[in-house]
């Protein structure tokens, strides 16, 4: 299977899940051909709404259409989501609308337009609201079940989708689950946990830290809210030592959660690896190495920790 | 006639803003009172509901977005049988049901939360939207504050509605109302933010726009049915209210836009709202035991 951007596979799910649900809409502020929506108002014009550059009203009218049985996708970049918070607080959680508010260009990642246009505290922020879960899928497969998945799930819900293209890790045979996590590798030394966009990196540093004599897990934490508690304390029991990495403000995202989860049932030494201070223009591959989220710089950041 | 059963049903519920206001200690009363003529008008002349199934999916809808203005939807919703009166003086106390600003989630009949302000426009969008795309017939109905219309969200649905859902599901189904009260939080709206001229402002983003008193019941009937017979789209309707309507030494006072009254200020409103004269007030309470009860209560409240 080839590499593909979640954002991509999402638009792809939309269009089999268009054919087979009515009840599904889409609604845009003037990015549908970056969320990747377009396919979908091209082919169902009738339940595709492009609302303008007016996120606001567009996640209220979600709200609205879900009380009244739709299941509407409410789409944008992930910094112009939850750049309405206020919004999503009450006319989405308080009211517990079932809409699914979908952040694209998530991260880093996204490199040349810059921070502006980096979703980098979204996870923080929604991860603060009751109702609402946030699934960050890892590659095609998981994105397009958590897609299906959110149809069928009662409540809001947040995906965190990317723009740069992820190679594959789940396996064929994947089955996507609310809540649960996926064992991508075997460890007993070091517990790296990962979501979206820096699973493969943690896959490939795995192999790197293994060629050091390090036995590293690497865990993929799809479901970021409600975490996988009785894989997260597992594994962190069974090794002792818990990294985390993601394409997102080092602050409150998945390493905040996962911190905050083990400092109540089980303390664990954890390292949070993550966007410090604003991002900046640039290839994300440099971006990457000059955040510590490639392959090396997990690889060195673990074997740091573990004072190896 | 409709209209003096309206105007009768207006008065009960404004006794009942008054109480649960005494009776809770805090809220907003100003707003309260300028809105229960057109949410009464709504509730008992026009909404198709069933509040004994209030899920069901053909009612109509009543977005308050005005959300400090709760009160004055809790005092319809149990005279219309959502919820027994009694639970009223709950109001913003801890475990009721009857929060502060609206949450759909904790009481049936309200239909989305609100209280934050400028979103219920956006909301009622959607649910219109919704409505027609499943074929309903129902009617959708958001009420606006002018202070309100200052959030930039409003401003963003404005532009929106009239070309929403285009051509065949146009939101012929919603009416937006604007509690033009003239009052905000701090002080008068033009001296605040200015929203004038309104509905110029409304009509150029693509609305028809109907002005009227909003305390004269014949006058929202009349606009109401006007906007179900304009077809194309939403429409708005302008209603001219006074912020404490019915208490002479609340209205027209930015004071009373959020402060509670005392039990003994709650009493001499409630007579004032019944128009009795204070000399007339003993013999009266003998005529009306339901009246009694409440100024009973409040007494004894006023004693604690």
């Amino acid at each position: 299977m080839a590499a593909k951007a979640s954002r991509a596979a999402f638009g792809e799910a939309l269009l089999d899940l268009g054919a087979r649900d009515e009840r599904i809409v889409t609604l845009d502020a003037d990015l549908s051909k970056s969320t990747m929506t377009v396919h979908f108002a091209k082919k169902y014009p009738q339940r595709a709404f492009n609302l303008g550059i007016a996120e606001s009203n567009m996640i209220g009218i979600g709200a609205g259409l879900a009380l009244t049985g739709r299941i509407p996708f409410a789409c944008s970049f992930a910094c112009f989501i939850v750049g309405r918070f206020e919004t999503i607080r009450i006319s989405v959680a308080y009211t517990n609308a079932n809409l699914k508010l979908v952040g694209t260009h998530s991260g880093i990642a996204i490199g040349e337009d810059g921070y502006s246009q980096m979703g980098l505290e979204d996870i923080a922020c929604i991860r603060s609201l009751p109702n609402i879960g946030i699934v960050q899928p890892a590659d095609e497969i998981e994105t397009k079940q958590a897609i299906a998945y959110a149809v069928e799930h009662q409540g809001p819900l947040y995906l965190r989708l990317t723009r740069q293209n992820l190679e594959p890790v789940c396996p064929p045979d994947y089955h996507f689950q609310y809540g649960r996590w996926l064992v991508l590798r075997r460890g007993h030394d070091v517990s790296l946990i990962a979501s979206g966009g820096t699973v493969f990196n943690c896959v490939e540093a795995a192999k790197r830290l293994e060629a050091d004599g390090i036995s590293a897990e690497v865990i993929n934490a799809a479901c970021i809210k409600p975490l996988d508690e009785e894989l997260l304390v597992q594994s962190a029991g069974k090794t002792g030592h818990v990294v985390t990495v993601e394409d997102h403000a080092v602050v409150g995202g998945l390493g905040g959660a996962v911190a905050e989860l083990l400092a109540d049932v089980l303390p664990t030494p954890i390292k949070r690896l993550g966007v410090h201070g604003f991002g900046e223009s640039g290839d994300p591959k440099g971006l990457y190495a000059k955040h510590g989220l490639d392959p090396a710089g997990i690889a060195a950041s673990v074997k740091k920790f573990l004072h190896r | 006639m409709a209209e003096v059963r309206l105007a009768s049903i207006a008065r009960e519920c404004r006794v009942q803003i008054l109480r649960m206001l005494a009776h809770a200690g805090s809220g907003h009363p100003g707003g309260s009172l300028s809105v229960i003529d057109i949410l009464t008008t709504l509730y008992f002349g026009r909404l198709r509901y069933d509040a004994k199934r209030p899920d069901w999916p053909e009612r109509d809808r009543v977005v308050l977005s005005k959300g400090h203005a709760v009160p004055a939807l809790y005092a319809v919703l149990a005279k219309a049988g959502y919820f027994p009166e009694k639970q009223l003086i709950t109001l913003r106390k801890l475990g009721s049901p009857l929060q502060g600003h609206p949450d759909r989630t904790a009481l049936p009949g309200i239909e989305a939360a609100t209280g934050s302000l400028g979103q219920g426009l956006s909301i009622s969008l959607g649910l219109a939207l919704g409505l027609k795309l499943a074929g309903l017939k129902s009617r959708v109905y958001c009420v606006l504050g002018d202070g309100e219309i200052q959030e930039g969200q409003v401003w963003e649905a404005a532009m929106s509605g009239p070309k929403l859902g285009q051509p065949e599901h146009a939101l012929d189904n919603l009416v937006v109302i604007l509690d033009y009260n003239k009052i905000q939080l701090d002080n008068f709206v033009k001296k605040v933010l200015d929203v004038e001229p309104v509905s110029a402002k409304w009509q150029s983003f693509g609305w028809p726009v109907i002005e009227i008193d909003g305390h004269d019941i014949g006058q929202i009937s009349k606009a109401l049915d006007q906007a179900e017979a304009t077809p194309g789209g939403p429409t708005f309707i302008v209603a001219h209210t006074v912020k404490g309507k019915g208490v002479s030494f609340m209205e027209n006072d930015p004071e009373w836009h959020g402060k509670a009254p005392k039990p003994a200020e709650a009493i001499k409103a409630i007579r004032e709202v019944l128009g009795i004269t204070e000399g007339a007030w003993d013999d009266y309470l003998k005529t009306d035991s339901s009246t009694l009860e409440i100024v009973n209560e409040l007494s004894a409240l006023e004693k604690k």
